[in-house]
């Protein structure tokens, strides 16, 4: 809840990506607090997980996560799009957690497999992970690198699609039709299951007793929902890029608590 | 084993963070990956994964050499050798295989004549381009060494003159020194057009002009103060390359005389702002203008010297 309320304050004077930042909250949440071996102490530990953010439009809710946990001094989110700081748009590798920099879709996982299997061949035994976005599996470079993961048996590399079933202005299934993704995953050789990305019963029955599969690239398929938590904002084609007034911005995190819908009469930035 | 298998297996013998990566292109190293076990990474025809993975090892304190032909190397990951290897300054090395006219007779689609316009438009990103392999086997290492990334454009010739000066970045090596401080013309050039500037300087000297040529080697970053040097000592500047017009060596002298305030004569020979005629080596040499009694001609002609 803490998590939404920052990217929700993250949402005005200047905006940001605020429905696909919610989607992707409480897998986030879950991961760093429940499955990925890193603390704020030990992020540059050589045996430390690695979480690797493609879709790095959803930064807000990295970043909200990192502040709840200790990463960041929580503080530094109200530099959001400071030039005196490092918190945009897009992840930064300045800010402490930040495994890497992206912004453009389509590359970390390629990155992820270079992350993968220099641990592998050095005997580590710890996992990369990379959150894709599903408007990002438009990308070929995604699908490549799903190939040369398969054949160099990356078994400690796992995907996650944050598949909130939108890309930036309509839903995935309108504009190139993703589906069957688990059956297109499985046929490039990765082992697949899917979830329900918002319900932590369900991670924790996914990746609590997470255990490599001989030499297979593991991918799992979040069901999630753009801009979660907040109806007045879910599901909606218009409500990916936000840039709210300093009062709807209070109304929305009202209805994040349980009041009223809030009046929105902001609308959406088209930035693409 | 080739001279070039020998310096990876060098390279990695001497350095354990050095990987050696390619995307299926084995010629040139062929003989190698037995003795490099997972060390050598070949990830098929995939340059952007290539790449990126390159960036994820490089991350965890590796040095890696990727391999595969120049103009794929350079234009398919384009934006991943921007972002992943340029905006974090990662030491990954991308070695490009048949650039320039090298790629004779493959046609435009292989033609890596705009790689050091590419490369050296990135921050962070360096270029070094060997004269022939012993250039390559002592910069090899240096480039490796520096920490920094690196487009290198894979020449392997024969040795074409000796390399008294130890390689070093940044410094451009003077191949034929006129006994005149003064000379009639200095040629600029790097990698595989080296030997044909060396042969068209021999013809010009046997015309009585005094001549210096000087092999630029890295060109990102440029010995400036050799450029000056040369444009203050010599009557006609000529820069040849297998490169387009735009953005090689031809824009480097622009831009470093301009920001000297300085100006001089100076003659391109390269490749003009076009795709040149596919076929055998010698023949696109000569139909481009680029074999050696073309470049002395044009010249000749240019300083207003008949023979």
């Amino acid at each position: 809840m803490r998590v939404r309320e920052h990217i929700l304050r993250m949402s005005t004077d200047g905006g940001c990506f605020t429905g696909a930042s919610l989607s992707c909250v409480d897998l986030l949440v879950y991961l760093y607090s429940r499955f990925l071996n890193v603390t704020p102490e030990t992020v540059a530990d050589p045996s430390r997980d690695y979480l690797l953010l493609s879709k790095g439009h959803d930064v807000p809710a990295l970043y909200s996560v990192f502040a709840e946990l200790g990463f960041i001094d929580s503080t530094r989110l109200a530099n959001h799009l400071s030039v005196d700081d490092d918190i945009y748009w897009h992840p930064n590798r300045n800010v402490r957690g930040v495994e890497f920099h992206s912004g453009s879709l389509g590359h970390l996982l390629s990155v992820g497999i270079g992350l993968a299997y220099d641990i592998k061949r050095t005997h580590g035994s710890n996992r990369v992970v990379v959150i894709l976005g599903d408007g990002e599996l438009n990308e070929g470079s995604v699908w490549e690198a799903m190939l040369v993961a398969r054949a160099l048996r990356l078994d400690n590399l796992i995907a996650i699609i944050d598949r909130n079933a939108f890309q930036a202005n309509m839903r995935t299934e309108e504009l190139i039709p993703l589906e069957p993704i688990a059956a297109k995953v499985d046929a490039f050789g990765w082992s697949v299951s899917s979830v329900d990305g918002h319900n932590f019963e369900a991670l924790e029955n996914t990746f609590g007793a997470w255990k490599p599969i001989a030499d297979s690239p593991q991918m799992v398929i979040a069901a999630t929902q753009r801009g979660r938590g907040v109806p007045s904002i879910t599901d909606r084609s218009d409500r990916w890029f936000c840039n709210f007034t300093a009062d709807e911005v209070e109304a929305l995190i009202g209805e994040l608590h349980g009041s009223a819908p809030a009046t929105l009469k902001s609308e959406t930035l088209i930035v693409r | 084993m080739i001279p070039y298998e020998q310096c990876l297996l060098d390279l990695a013998n001497a350095d354990d963070r050095v990987v050696i990566m390619t995307a299926e292109n084995r010629g040139h190293m062929r003989n190698i990956p037995p003795y490099l076990g997972d060390r050598f990474v070949d990830v098929g025809i995939a340059e952007q994964t290539m790449i990126g993975a390159a960036a994820g090892m490089a991350l965890r304190g590796r040095v890696v050499v990727t391999h595969a032909l120049a103009s794929f190397l350079t234009l398919r990951p384009l934006e991943f050798i921007r972002d992943d290897v340029g905006i974090p300054a990662l030491p990954v090395i991308m070695v490009g295989m048949v650039p320039g006219v090298l790629s004779d007779g493959n046609g435009p689609t292989h033609q890596a004549i705009d790689d050091v316009m590419h490369m050296r438009g990135i921050p962070n990103i360096n270029v070094c381009c060997p004269a022939d392999i012993d250039e390559l086997v002592d910069a090899l290492p240096v480039l490796a060494r520096s920490g920094r990334p690196w487009y290198v454009r894979y020449h392997a010739s024969e040795r074409i003159v000796p390399h008294v000066v130890p390689f070093e970045i940044g410094k451009a090596h003077t191949v034929i020194a006129a006994d005149a401080e003064q000379v009639d013309v200095t040629i600029l050039t790097y990698g595989y057009m080296v030997q044909h500037a060396v042969r068209a300087a021999d013809q010009l000297i046997d015309e009585g002009l005094a001549v210096r040529v000087v092999n630029m080697r890295t060109l990102q970053p440029v010995d400036i103060d050799a450029i000056l040097h040369c444009v203050a000592t010599s009557r006609t500047i000529v820069t040849v390359e297998d490169h387009l017009r735009q953005g090689g060596l031809y824009s480097i002298v622009a831009e470093t005389l301009l920001e000297a305030h300085r100006t001089a004569d100076v003659l391109p020979i390269d490749l003009g702002l076009t795709w040149f005629p596919a076929g055998r080596l010698p023949d696109v040499l000569s139909v481009s203008g680029l074999d050696s009694t073309s470049i002395a001609t044009r010249i000749l002609h240019h300083v207003g010297h008949s023979r």
